[in-house]
């Protein structure tokens, strides 16, 4: 068990954080230890997934998508049919559980898109906790519908005008916070980045992903996909998808965001274009400057607007296990459209982009081959951006 | 023994005197007027000098140390004007530099010639905040080679096996943090602070200094009377911002220094 809880990933993750967090790191650490195997736990859990998020979520097979695409098969993994509208509730209800185990009332979590900070205000609604949730003053213009929700589950919703007043700099701003009420505060992170133990713990509460999806797959013939594509920003879907799989002849396939195009300079390609560092405490790749500035990073999609990138996912592009690409904000729009028309289903921004990769991929493989794609949020977020487009 | 911070703190305990430690952000307002601040503030007993790097992501600083981090990247300051402002410095004066920044732009060059860089320009220690002891090897030891002290920081929150843990790893002075938070001026120090103090001094002979938050003549005279120094650094900075020219900060910040030092216009 000891193994499992590696503080690093080769030479990615790790806490590097002000010495003021380094003992509420621990006692995150020890708690996590304690609690990801205690039965009450687990089944408290499992309930929730079941009755209130409304999991296993399908894994359907998208005929007219695949049919379009003129190769492959492509299965959809419902995540968008989540309570809350995306997979970021899977690892809010895990963590919102483990506060309340260890007795912290107040709540901090950022957000990019929304989708976390809905999910988090929507846990805290549940247990009676207080909830305060730093998002991105551009953020918060672009993804209206999300701060609305969040003001009506009863959490505040803090603007962060700081530096490209988007994802990386609510992180700031958060942990910021954290450092200064590190006593009765619990930081609800929302994606697999950040020093540890927090990588580890939001894959394994995502991971549930990747097991319907494999257990769903197994019942039909073949028994396992040939690829697994999901989007990566921090990459919580995405290692929730492919960590099940993880020892399975599976290709890994992250999708990044290209942005304006990656060769802009305007995008969102941590993996594609950046190189190790430490944001956030931890180390993985990441877009700097020569001098070790963090660079802004760019996305149509608020979701993976970020310069950095879980430190797993790093450790899997070094050992070759997952490939990352990118797909534009051109491409996404239209895989969005493509979507809504053929089969009836609106995708988020972020999931588009996987969606829009999975299309390319399908077309140049062979009809007997198969892919998961991880349809990680619902599009109606984003319906603002996408009549502007 | 001929690191200059080290000799600072033995003159210091000689004349039975604390030390006070300023910071500043390189390039903010600009580099001329940094190397002028610092040679003012070493004429009236000023003992230390910490240049901060500015970076873009400084999730240990409060608004103030924020605002003039972005002012000084803005004006396109990079972390080799840190080694030319601590070079320049050198010229004129012997007052120890200790270069504090975050880790990431650290990890650039090679950590043989960051400490050969650093050595050249006369840097007697760094300060790292988000680097803890336990991963500090890599960075700690090739600089340690050259004379140069990494400074490390004692939380409130800090448990007894990393205090312990610091205070091995620690060179030149402790840095304790005054209470849980970012940098910035604070109306009050933690009640806890001199029995927090008193517990490092049992766990080591280095230096105990404190900071964050101190901004009073009160508060100095508080952790002066049980820590071997104090850190003062956003309210030196404050009385830069909104000024409309460098000159006019400088002379406001001085006028800061001197009311905390209690000292006349030299």
């Amino acid at each position: 068990m000891k193994k499992r809880f590696k503080s690093k990933f080769g030479p990615f993750g790790g806490k590097f954080v002000p010495e003021t967090l380094m003992a509420p790191l621990e006692e995150l650490d020890e708690a996590y230890r304690k609690y990801r195997r205690d039965p009450d736990f687990r089944d408290e859990l499992k309930i929730l997934l079941t009755d209130y998020v409304g999991r296993p979520t399908p894994l359907y097979f998208a005929g007219r998508l695949s049919e379009y695409a003129g190769g492959a098969r492509i299965y959809l993994k419902r995540e968008d049919l989540c309570h809350t509208g995306a997979h970021k509730i899977n690892n809010c209800l895990g963590q919102a559980i483990l506060a309340m185990r260890m007795g912290k009332k107040r709540i901090i979590a950022e957000t990019g898109a929304g989708q976390h900070g809905v999910a988090a205000a929507t846990a805290c609604a549940l247990f009676g906790l207080d909830c305060e949730v730093y998002m991105g003053a551009e953020d918060m213009e672009r993804q209206r519908p999300n701060v609305f929700r969040m003001d009506l589950l009863g959490a505040k919703v803090i603007p962060v005008t700081t530096g490209s007043r988007t994802l990386k700099d609510a992180c700031n701003e958060a942990l910021r916070d954290w450092v200064t009420n590190v006593g009765t505060t619990y930081y609800l992170l929302g994606s697999t980045v950040g020093p540890h133990p927090y990588p580890t713990m939001v894959r394994d509460f995502q991971s549930v992903i990747g097991r319907e999806a494999r257990r769903q797959f197994k019942k039909s013939p073949g028994g396992l996909p040939d690829y697994l594509v999901a989007c990566v920003g921090g990459g919580s879907n995405a290692l929730g998808l492919f960590h099940p799989f993880v020892k399975d002849p599976v290709r890994f396939i992250g999708v990044e965001a290209g942005g304006r195009g990656i060769k802009t300079g305007k995008h969102a390609a941590s993996l594609g274009k950046g190189r190790p560092g430490v944001l956030h405490g931890s180390y993985s790749y990441l877009l700097q400057d020569r001098d070790g500035q963090i660079r802004e990073a760019h996305s149509i999609s608020a979701g993976l607007d970020y310069p950095g990138v879980g430190p797993e996912h790093s450790f899997f592009k070094e050992t070759g296990r997952a490939e990352y690409v990118s797909v534009t904000d051109r491409e996404a729009i239209r895989a969005t459209v493509k979507l809504s028309r053929l089969e009836g289903i609106i995708p988020a921004l972020e999931s588009a982009h996987a969606i829009a990769y999975g299309i390319k991929l399908a077309r140049n493989l062979k009809k007997n081959k198969t892919i998961i794609i991880c349809l990680s949020g619902r599009g109606d977020k984003d319906l603002e951006i996408i009549q502007k487009a | 023994m001929d690191n200059k911070i080290d000799i600072k703190f033995k003159q210091l305990k000689e004349r039975g005197k604390k030390a006070f430690i300023a910071y500043l952000t390189v390039g903010f307002p600009d580099i001329e007027t940094n190397l002028r601040l610092v040679l003012e503030m070493e004429r009236r007993g000023v003992d230390i000098i910490e240049l901060g790097i500015p970076f873009s992501d400084p999730i240990a600083d409060g608004p103030t140390i924020q605002a003039s981090s972005q002012a000084s990247l803005a004006r396109g300051t990079t972390p080799a004007d840190a080694l030319l402002l601590a070079a320049e410095i050198r010229k004129h004066s012997s007052i120890p530099l200790i270069l504090m920044g975050y880790l990431n732009p650290f990890l650039r060059p090679a950590p043989g010639i960051l400490a050969k860089k650093l050595s050249r320009a006369g840097v007697d220690g760094v300060i790292i905040p988000d680097l803890p002891p336990e991963a500090s090897d890599s960075i700690r030891l090739p600089l340690k080679a050259e004379g140069i002290h990494t400074i490390f920081l004692i939380a409130p929150t800090s448990r007894p096996d990393r205090i312990k843990l610091v205070c091995e790893k620690s060179g030149g002075f402790i840095y304790y943090v005054s209470r849980t938070g970012v940098t910035g001026a604070r109306e009050d120090l933690s009640r806890e602070l001199e029995m927090k103090v008193k517990g490092i001094k049992k766990e080591t002979d280095l230096p105990v200094c404190v900071g964050f938050g101190i901004s009073t003549r009160e508060q100095l005279l508080r952790v002066w009377g049980t820590a071997d120094g104090a850190i003062v650094g956003s309210a030196l900075i404050k009385p830069f911002l909104g000024e409309t020219t460098p000159a006019r900060g400088l002379k406001k910040c001085l006028k800061v220094l001197e009311g905390m030092l209690q000292v006349g216009s030299a």
